[in-house]
């Protein structure tokens, strides 16, 4: 009787595998699909990179190289035009660090202690204080730009570094604090009581109770800043001119300003060495990127 | 004195931050307000003419142009990913193998600059060399898609990168948001029989409802402030086809000296943003209150 209802079960359990598989398959060739979709501009980039100008012309932008080249990666470091002078990418390179690294460290420690005082110890209107500093990542910079224009020009940092490592630390820090303050809300009130009952102070207690537990939120900020300020174009169009400018004004410079036979290769060289910092840091600390990216717009 | 200020040095610390906020964020944006108001041009003036910069905005050709066109890239850019990235999320959510490399994949756009976005895609779409090319040497032979040259699409071809840019964002929002939702849910509606389907359109749709509104509200934002991506891929054209706001703004206040009506741009844009942003943060900050109490 039992062995009756097995065999008649059978085909239908079959038929129900048969409809999982099928689901299985529609699930991954989706993923797939939209993967090869996402991996497109990167592959016609790489390829078109390492192409010699005849090629391009010849081929498509997926074809393979037959003759696969370094040279146009060579230009767009070295000699490319970028306006009217030809001398590559390298020197913008060098600008945009000189930018990132001051305004990334400064910006992050601000913002660590701002998180810390907000959530640890209450003052009247915090909340409103927070909100106010959470409003300025949101708010557009055209409606700062005008001012910001002036104020560079009075201070006589116009069109220099100085300048926009002031911009970008300033605007840096409402995205900061607001990292460092979500963080410490989770933190336990004991653990700064404790600390208290011990007889240290607030920065006695954000040195070394705080700070040695806070590794996961610096490097949310650092890559954030990091991330944001080596892909700023908005700001350094503005207030960078000439050899000060950082490398996003510069690659549009280089694809903008070509005469005559436009080099693709070199162009696609160029947006390559522009995006490969980012990339790098996205690859080796993506959680974190992620987790910057969420802060603020996910709870939890 | 030594007590007091101990027990006040929280706010001594924050205290820099907060002025420099009220002075480069609220400070500066009021500036940007008053200089709406005057008939400043090369430079800021205060001679006040009321709503005449204001008047002169909305009667300019290439103002309205850019509005709709901003109109049109929002609608698309926030419509399409939203629903790409919720179709992401869920297709993650069944227990794939190698998630982590497909989330990867998805999210990698997001570390890349707009720029280098805008130049990639200006030179895949190239009318002639690019997709176009492509589909021909894959035995396309009438494809053609020259969309990037074409004054009535080329807007499209705009909401084509800022998509593949941004659809990463909805999905990790959504995922986490699945994520959350409860496995033993999932587990008795699977027990009751219902399909796939069923389960995401009936049971995991209603507690999505949040995540839709925090991808609507930071992606229409993220969409008013587009601006390097157009400078990249099309400049804002062919003529004004793809013109912003945000490049309207820029124009007039750096390239034709008109800093009076480029400041008027500059509010119109700040109240669009302020105007979605603040019952978002206030619901936020409230809701933050609440579970406190």
């Amino acid at each position: 009787m039992s062995a009756e209802a097995a065999v008649g079960r059978l085909p239908a359990a079959s038929a129900a595998r048969r409809a999982r598989a099928i689901e299985r398959m529609i699930i991954y060739g989706g993923l797939i699909f939209f993967a090869l979709i996402y991996l497109f501009p990167l592959a016609v980039m790489l390829l078109t990179s390492i192409k010699p100008l005849p090629e391009i012309h010849a081929g498509n932008i997926l074809a393979l190289p037959a003759e696969p080249t370094t040279d146009p990666w060579k230009a767009a470091w070295s000699t490319a035009c970028v306006g009217v002078e030809c001398v590559g990418l390298q020197g913008f390179y060098r600008n945009t660090f000189i930018i990132v690294i001051p305004a990334t460290i400064i910006a992050t420690l601000v913002g660590a202690l701002n998180g810390f005082a907000l959530t640890k110890f209450r003052f009247p209107y915090h909340r409103l204080v927070f909100g106010l500093i959470l409003f300025g990542t949101f708010t557009p910079y055209q409606a700062i730009l005008i001012p910001m224009a002036r104020t560079l020009g009075t201070l006589g940092l116009s069109g220099s570094l100085l300048g926009l490592i002031f911009v970008h630390t300033i605007y840096g820090l409402p995205f900061t604090t607001v990292f460092a303050r979500g963080f410490y809300y989770s933190v336990p009130q004991e653990l700064v009581k404790a600390a208290q009952v011990d007889g240290a102070g607030f920065f006695r207690t954000f040195w070394s109770v705080m700070l040695p537990i806070s590794t996961p939120i610096l490097i949310v900020s650092v890559i954030w800043m990091f991330t944001n300020i080596w892909n700023d174009f908005l700001f350094g169009s503005a207030y960078a001119f000439g050899s000060n400018a950082p490398i996003m004004v510069a690659l549009n410079n280089i694809v903008n300003t070509s005469t005559g036979e436009k080099p693709y290769n070199i162009h696609m060289a160029s947006a390559m060495l522009a995006a490969i910092p980012t990339l790098l840091l996205y690859v080796i600390a993506g959680k974190y990127f992620i987790r910057g990216l969420m802060s603020g717009s996910v709870k939890g | 004195m030594r007590r007091w200020l101990s027990s006040r040095v929280n706010m001594f610390v924050v205290v820099p931050t907060v002025v420099i906020v009220f002075i480069f964020v609220y400070g500066f944006v009021s500036w940007s307000g008053v200089l709406s108001f005057t008939d400043s041009r090369t430079f800021p003036s205060f001679n006040f003419v009321g709503l005449q910069q204001y008047v002169s905005l909305w009667s300019n050709s290439r103002w309205h142009a850019s509005v709709s066109n901003l109109i049109v890239f929002t609608v698309g850019f926030v419509g399409i990913s939203t629903i790409v990235g919720l179709l992401l999320a869920i297709l993650l959510d069944q227990k794939i193998k190698a998630e982590g490399l497909f989330r990867t994949i998805y999210l990698y756009p997001l570390a890349i600059s707009f720029i280098v976005t805008g130049t990639a895609w200006k030179w895949a779409l190239n009318p002639g060399l690019g997709l176009d090319k492509l589909m021909h040497d894959w035995g396309f032979t009438s494809f053609q898609f020259d969309w990037i040259a074409d004054p009535d699409r080329a807007i499209y071809t705009l909401i084509i990168a800022a998509v593949w840019q941004g659809s990463g964002f909805a999905m990790a929002v959504f995922l986490a948001t699945i994520r959350g939702v409860d496995a033993e849910i999932m587990k008795a509606a699977r027990i009751d029989g219902a399909g796939l389907v069923r389960i995401y359109w009936s049971v995991v749709m209603p507690l999505l409802r949040p995540a839709f509104l925090t991808v609507f509200i930071i992606m229409v934002a993220l969409a008013i402030r587009t601006f390097d991506l157009m400078v990249a891929m099309t400049g804002g054209g062919p003529g004004f086809a793809t013109d912003l706001p945000t490049n309207f703004m820029y124009q007039f206040a750096f390239g034709r000296q008109r800093l009076g009506l480029a400041a008027a741009s500059a509010i119109m844009i700040f109240i669009s943003v302020l105007a979605l942003m603040i019952p978002f943060i206030y619901s936020e900050l409230r809701r933050e209150a609440r579970y406190e109490r």
